[in-house]
């Protein structure tokens, strides 16, 4: 048997797997792609508007966007004025490895037209939970020099009034920056950097 | 074949279409066990026993509930309330979730107590191992079924995980949830994969491991080869047939552990809490976060060394480290000697430091993590892994005590 091994025929079975393979693994594709979001999900995943006019100065209001919390703050003066002097207590105080737009990369972390107005995702990035909104600029019991912002109650993650990481919290970055555009005064848009011709 | 074809009648008809008796006579009438087996030896066959429970209670529920985020908590309070013994089948499922995972953890220490891993086990402990992920994934998928708050944010918590990954992150979690969040996409999904892909997986996986152990037979609380020493009728002078010898053991074990089991069931499925979570009973809410998110007891462990790490991605690589590591356990173990009853000191504290930080691991994942708790919980887990260390090494040129020839009683 093994000295009569027909060599074209072993050729022609190498060349068989070979294509089959390729083929098997071209047939994986669709079944991996079905789990992708479908077009369903995609539109319901689209940008969201909301109405800020009622909003009191100090106040939080939480749009729904993806499932997602989106904190939207009316900050006034006098929480504005503690994030310079947080820095040195914070971890990524310049919000160089965070996440947000070249836009929100600044002190406020928000859009110029209206720096006093927060838009940021609810959701601590550290494990998502969502921390719990603390404006005053009164000790807690979970901070004496509390300066306000957000804490999450899940892992002890503490965060500014511009959403930037506490050292020592276990969440490693700051709260997400969406991408949203300002529709006019009083109202904005979650989803988009920029609003297109009528969007 | 032999066997087969001097029988007549029915069973010789049968066995000469297909190796019935063959097949009974290899696995159960002449598959010759040590006869030393102890207590430890009752959890493979009680795995089995829970598997088969799983199956059924799962099955029947299915016929009652709905994949659908608008129906899911509903459906579970109508099979609590409405489905005539609704309850009962749900409580065996829940609670025999939590027993699969007891009864697979004593299983697991058995193996490392009596180096069950070890030449010539390998394969039957990786295909354990492989078992046990199947079944950590078949159980973190069946908890999102009720879509319980608790249900909800156990499921983000987790799928965030992979998020961390370097540049795949994001697309690859919302190739697993199937949407931007946890949706009825992603419970969709979870449904089929719980009931149909991953019970196929361990059923095929059970088998395997069965194939596997019974080529190279059990160990056993001495940890010798049994099969040095035969009579002249080529059987083990220290093996007694599994039947009926212990299917009878197994039996008063599956008695043993019923009343344990149906006690829980009946007076007590939720445990306090341990079994099913109490923020589970509310449903789920992508807006508000449980005041504290904890996975079940069974998972805590690794959760514990998930907070440990202050780095998202670093804690991610040392919680699958952490089980991963165990695959190795038969190549990291160089002793010449199997059991512990051979072994000496310094092996015997090193497996209680290493049960022990797992034990507090568990304990640690539960709580809401106060400094105290961050110390230990990476102290535990540096503990967890400097077994495998030492175990390489002090393996080497382990000194033990000396090895009988046959089995002790």
């Amino acid at each position: 048997m093994t000295d009569k091994v027909n060599e074209s025929r072993r050729n022609l079975l190498i060349a068989t797997s070979v294509v089959g393979a390729i083929g098997a693994g071209f047939a994986a594709v669709p079944f991996l792609k079905s789990w992708m979001p479908s077009e369903r999900a995609k539109s319901a995943g689209g940008p969201v508007e909301a109405d800020f006019s009622k909003l009191e100065m100090g106040q939080k209001l939480d749009v729904n966007w993806r499932g997602q919390p989106i904190f939207i703050v009316k900050r006034d003066k006098a929480q504005l004025a503690t994030l310079p002097e947080l820095n040195s207590r914070l971890k990524d105080p310049d919000s160089e490895k965070s996440l947000q737009a070249d836009w929100a990369k600044n002190l406020h972390r928000s859009r110029k037209e209206n720096e006093g107005l927060l838009v940021m995702v609810g959701i601590c990035t550290h494990l998502g939970c969502s921390p719990k909104f603390y404006p005053e600029i009164v000790p807690q019991v979970f901070d004496s020099e509390w300066k306000g912002g957000f804490y999450c109650p899940c892992h002890n993650s503490k965060f500014d009034i511009a959403g930037r990481v506490y050292s020592g919290s276990p969440a490693g970055t700051n709260l997400v920056i969406p991408p949203y555009a300002f529709i006019d005064e009083n109202s904005l848009i979650i989803g988009v950097d920029e609003i297109e011709g009528g969007a | 074949m032999e066997n087969s074809t001097n029988k007549s009648g029915l069973m010789g008809w049968l066995d000469s279409r297909m190796p019935i008796t063959k097949v009974w006579k290899e696995h159960m009438a002449e598959y010759y066990a040590p006869s030393n087996f102890n207590f430890w030896y009752f959890f493979g066959s009680l795995a089995i026993l829970v598997l088969v429970n799983q199956i059924i209670t799962g099955v029947w529920l299915t016929m009652h509930y709905k994949a659908d985020a608008a129906q899911a908590f509903g459906v579970i309070e109508y099979i609590m309330r409405d489905v005539p013994w609704g309850w009962l089948i749900r409580y065996l499922h829940t609670t025999g979730a939590s027993a699969f995972f007891i009864v697979i953890y004593l299983h697991m220490f058995r193996g490392l107590m009596y180096g069950s891993y070890k030449n010539p086990r390998e394969i039957v402990w990786v295909l354990g191992m492989v078992l046990y992920l199947a079944l950590m994934a078949e159980a973190f998928m069946g908890y999102v079924l009720p879509w319980g708050n608790m249900s909800y944010w156990g499921a983000k918590v987790i799928t965030q995980l992979f998020g961390v990954i370097p540049f795949v992150g994001d697309t690859l979690l919302e190739w697993i949830r199937g949407d931007y969040l946890i949706s009825d996409a992603t419970l969709n999904r979870f449904f089929a994969l719980h009931v149909v892909l991953i019970p196929i997986i361990l059923l095929v996986l059970v088998f395997l491991h069965i194939v596997a152990l019974h080529a190279v037979g059990s160990n056993n609380p001495d940890g010798i080869d049994i099969k040095k020493n035969k009579d002249e009728n080529g059987v083990p002078k220290d093996g007694i047939a599994f039947h009926p010898y212990y299917t009878v053991k197994d039996l008063f074990g599956v008695g043993m552990f019923l009343l344990i089991f149906l006690f829980i069931v009946f007076v007590k499925p939720d445990l306090g809490g341990l079994f099913l979570e109490h923020d589970n009973f509310v449903p789920a809410n992508p807006m508000v976060t449980p005041e504290h998110i904890k996975p079940v007891w069974y998972f805590t462990p690794f959760y514990a060394m998930l907070k440990a790490v202050p780095d998202p991605l670093g804690g991610m690589i040392i919680m699958f480290a952490a089980i991963i590591m165990l695959f190795f356990l038969p190549w990291l173990d160089r002793s010449e000697v199997k059991s512990i009853r051979y072994r000496l000191l310094p092996f015997k504290l090193a497996l209680s430091a290493f049960v022990l930080s797992f034990v507090t691991l568990g304990w640690l994942g539960m709580q809401s993590g106060s400094t105290i708790q961050g110390y230990m919980s990476v102290i535990c887990t540096v503990v967890y892994f400097l077994y495998f260390v030492f175990l390489f090494f002090y393996t080497k040129n382990e000194k033990h005590k000396p090895i009988p020839e046959r089995l002790t009683h």
